[in-house]
């Protein structure tokens, strides 16, 4: 059956939305159509995809208006006489057709902080209780599809604040590395209020409506996070008690996280300069796979056996080479 | 290196139309607007009323009136009345102003009143129509971060009337005493399923396993705090319920349904 569709062509000199009237099977999605029209009409019609599977991120788009994912958005939620309307997302520049570029992101993600690891523990030997990293598994789930970016109408309706907003993808970064039991940065709430502008956000939820990995985004991130932030900063009596019981002198110490300078390029956003992750003691920095002694997770059968073994400690025989 | 970008050329989609979605998305903000816009003007009205605000017989005080602290409440005043008989001073002066700020800075409401008041946004990929946006970096929004201030004190608030419902108690048993508890119990869930009470009982804590009580108190309160939205509406009705019903029967209108006593 040929159903009508309205598709955005064009880039960032101008563009409009086309009519193209398509063949809909039973089963498929926005994704399948937007292929039969590659297929069939518009051989040039531009869009990002890849695993069709609601796992890469990749077919962002705005279906009738909402962000969705066009690989996740079923041709049987629209009536059969309803015209589907695809425009590219609204918030970020458009590349051409249905290709936006995303880099906006790309530069928030550069400028969080990565995970410290605490004074003291190798690599390799980071032991967390599941119910300690239960809740930063959560943000986890994220494939980065910057729908909630897109949604967030603090950068859609006001691209002034883009340079001062990291968006509801990064206030979970920044959520998930502050609950995280073992990262030893303790600055983190300053960072999401003053880096990253958490107070821009008024929790109006919408980045938790278009999340299609149903992460909680507000509940369970942003709001989380607007409360340590009123820890650190707003409320008087927690200040207070930090100062009496002298928590504030320990943090201090824990802050002493070593830092590498930060790269002289300004960023694109010009907000803030990116940071490097922790360094070790020796100016470098700490990757498990290049200071262990063997590549990749700790062996079954102990660090110290190598393998093959030698003959004599095998219980079989070895066959002949001959 | 290769790169995606054309660089210097940074414009969005030009889409004239300022919104494409073609679902009744203005409904929920236009309930919301009703819904709240309807029980702040009953509760305004009441609260002034300075009247039917007690059943003697019963002991029954609406909520609205709770603590009553003036000389009009008679028998209803509890704390003493050190307030004055003046029409703008409410009888529960001392309260009211922070139930206020406890559901004004509530995180639910926010959403509530920034979409469906505020219209920013009215609803998801729908244009603000602002000029300038600052958020809740700035006065007055920046106030906003007292909220946990406001729940310590309708904590304190809910006692209050836990005492009131114990109180009417002590006259027998009729409709008035179950629709006290109930809203009474909702009240509490309301107050518990609060965002800044579910950081204070363990939200803040990064090492969950270190304090497995305050876990407990966090799962508990996780629980509730998926319903403060239902809880948020719920309680609106039954306050205003609990305070019609106790206006209808102090004005003779209808008279208390008893089951015992």
């Amino acid at each position: 059956m040929k159903r009508h569709f309205r598709v955005w062509r064009g880039d960032s000199s101008g563009g409009d939305l086309e009519d193209f009237d398509v063949e809909v099977n039973e089963g498929e999605v926005v994704l399948d159509v937007i292929h039969r029209l590659q297929a069939t009409q518009t051989p040039d019609l531009a869009c990002r995809w890849n695993c069709k599977a609601g796992k890469c991120g990749s077919c962002s788009m705005e279906i009738n208006g909402m962000p969705r994912l066009g690989c996740m958005t079923r041709m049987s939620t629209f009536t059969a006489d309803e015209t589907v309307t695809i425009t590219p997302l609204r918030t970020f520049p458009v590349i051409r057709d249905l290709v936006t570029d995303v880099s906006f992101n790309y530069e928030k993600a550069r400028e969080t902080p990565a995970f410290a690891p605490p004074a003291g523990v190798a690599p390799g030997e980071y032991r967390m209780q599941q119910v300690d990293v239960e809740r930063s598994q959560e943000f986890r789930k994220c494939i980065e599809c910057f729908l909630c970016q897109n949604t967030c109408h603090v950068v859609r309706d006001h691209e002034e604040n883009k340079e001062a907003f990291a968006g509801p993808r990064f206030f979970i970064r920044a959520a998930e590395l502050d609950m995280h039991p073992l990262d030893a940065r303790t600055d983190r709430k300053q960072h999401a209020q003053q880096g990253q502008g958490l107070g821009f956000c008024n929790i109006t939820k919408c980045c938790t409506e278009v999340c299609p990995e149903h992460i909680k985004i507000t509940d369970n991130a942003i709001i989380p996070m607007k409360e340590r932030v009123v820890d650190r900063r707003y409320d008087p009596l927690v200040r207070l008690g930090r100062k009496i019981f002298r928590r504030d002198q320990l943090e201090a110490a824990g802050e002493s996280v070593p830092r590498a300078t930060p790269a002289t390029a300004e960023t694109p956003s010009g907000r803030r300069l990116p940071e490097s992750p922790a360094l070790g003691p020796d100016g470098r920095l700490d990757i498990a796979e290049l200071s262990a002694p063997i590549q990749g997770g700790p062996s079954p059968f102990g660090e110290d056996i190598t393998f093959p073994l030698p003959p004599e400690r095998v219980t079989y025989h070895h066959p002949d080479p001959s | 290196m290769t790169t995606a970008t054309r660089p210097g050329v940074r414009a969005r989609a030009a889409i004239t139309a300022r919104t494409l979605r073609t679902d009744r998305w203005w409904l929920a903000p236009l309930i919301t607007f009703l819904g709240l816009t309807a029980w702040v003007t009953y509760a305004t009205v009441r609260v002034f009323m300075h009247k039917w605000f007690y059943v003697e017989a019963y002991h029954y005080l609406t909520p609205f009136y709770s603590p009553c602290l003036t000389d009009r409440c008679g028998d209803a005043a509890e704390f003493g009345t050190p307030l004055p008989n003046f029409w703008l001073i409410p009888e529960a002066s001392l309260t009211l102003p922070f139930l206020l700020l406890f559901r004004l800075t509530c995180y639910y409401y926010r959403k509530a009143y920034y979409r469906a008041f505020w219209l920013s946004p009215p609803a998801c990929a729908v244009p603000d129509r602002h000029e300038k946006y600052s958020g809740e970096t700035r006065f007055p929004l920046v106030f906003q971060n007292a909220h946990r201030y406001a729940f310590y004190a309708a904590a304190i608030i809910s006692v209050i009337n836990t005492w009131d419902a114990i109180r009417a108690q002590a006259t027998g048993l009729g409709l008035g005493n179950v629709i006290l508890w109930v809203n009474v119990i909702m009240l509490w869930a309301y107050t518990l399923s609060c965002h800044s009470c579910r950081h204070i009982a363990g939200g803040r804590l990064k090492h969950f396993s270190k304090h497995p009580v305050r876990y407990r108190f966090w799962t508990f309160v996780s629980k509730l705090n998926t319903r403060h939205m239902l809880l948020a509406w719920v309680t609106l009705g039954t306050l205003a319920l609990t305070d019609f019903y106790i206006m209808a029967l102090s004005a003779d209108w209808i008279s208390d349904l008893r089951l015992i006593g």
